[in-house]
């Protein structure tokens, strides 16, 4: 879709969250000058496009315990990606599920996905269940669990002049 | 799941309306007027409540925010990937990665390729650049490993699952 300006000026303004007052988007809308109804439907609009993914709370899950992060990439024949690829993204404990080419002879794996959990035991304790769960005993995979962490920017949807920004991380 | 692990992985010093709010509500935050007095109504707690719940949250760095989160822009261009570092390099090398703008998160893991990165930027021809520049500046092994299908749908942050 294509956003009006209004809707760059209602992104920028509700990018860092609501304010955690008792009428948030009347709140939101005087700021911009807008009717409380027009930012509840554009907000409404902009979900409906898929720009905005979902709406609530936003937790940060390294401040709730969930340091243990492992990245679990799996060698699937091409023809059973797509039926596992779903199967792993269905998975409640799975964030991120990415299919991503083959390195031969170095690079073995086409089917990424990401557990958290605060320990280790209980992020491979789920990996087991899953492996269990979906018949993978006998698929090939890597358990590549985090350590430092060198860089981590988070980037702005539309920076605070109202621009859009060229580019941004489909990674995670 | 196995009620065994959700005992392991719920900090204690969270009260129950607190991980309920948490957990329950990081998608379908509701487009009304009053949203917080709508949440208060389903958890059975007062608006002044709910506020103060989510503000202090807030303040102790454990949500960083309510509202929106969005989709990644498929404009532009970005890849995921790896370089295998002696260890005896790595703080030089994971410095020199970071400090190309266009890479935006770099992280250790525990493999052969125990360096990853994701470098972004308005193309293909950019990345590779970056790529290259790396690769030829630290001489090691790089893998090169582009998004190709996403299966994700986000529905928030699994916590206690």
């Amino acid at each position: 879709m294509v956003l009006t300006g209004k809707d760059r000026e209602l992104v920028a303004a509700i990018q860092g969250g609501l304010p955690l007052v008792a009428k948030p988007y009347a709140a939101i809308a005087t700021q911009l000058g807008l009717s409380e109804d027009e930012v509840m439907l554009r907000l409404q609009v902009l979900q409906s496009a898929g720009l905005i993914k979902r709406m609530g709370v936003v937790v940060r899950h390294r401040a709730l315990g969930y340091n243990a992060n492992a990245m679990v990439v799996w060698d699937i024949e091409d023809a059973d990606v797509e039926r596992i690829g779903g199967l792993l993204a269905g998975e409640s404990c799975v964030t991120l599920c990415y299919q991503r080419p083959r390195r031969l002879p170095t690079w073995r794996y086409n089917l990424f996905c990401m557990i958290h959990g605060r320990k280790r035991s209980s992020v491979l304790l789920r990996l087991e269940q899953i492996i269990a769960c979906h018949g993978l005993e006998d698929v090939p995979h890597s358990v590549l669990f985090s350590g430092r962490d060198f860089k981590q920017r988070g980037a702005r949807y539309v920076e605070q002049d109202g621009s859009l920004e060229t580019a941004r991380s489909a990674h995670g | 799941m196995d009620g065994s692990i959700a005992i392991l992985d719920t900090p204690a010093e969270l009260t129950a309306l607190e991980k309920c709010l948490l957990n329950e509500y990081q998608r379908g935050f509701p487009l009304c007027s009053s949203p917080f007095q709508a949440l208060a109504e389903q958890q059975g707690v007062t608006e002044d409540v709910v506020i103060e719940t989510l503000t202090s949250l807030q303040q102790r760095g454990l949500i960083s925010r309510v509202g929106p989160v969005f989709a990644p822009r498929r404009a532009g261009a970005s890849t995921l990937a790896a370089l295998s570092v002696p260890e005896n390099r790595m703080q030089g090398v994971a410095d020199f990665v970071s400090s190309f703008s266009e890479v935006n998160h770099n992280y250790e893991r525990e493999h052969s390729y125990n360096l990853w990165f994701v470098v972004t930027a308005a193309d293909e021809e950019h990345v590779q650049q970056v790529l290259d520049a790396i690769q030829d500046s630290t001489g090691l092994p790089l893998l090169n490993l582009p998004l190709e299908r996403s299966f994700y749908i986000d529905l928030g942050f699994p916590l206690w699952c």
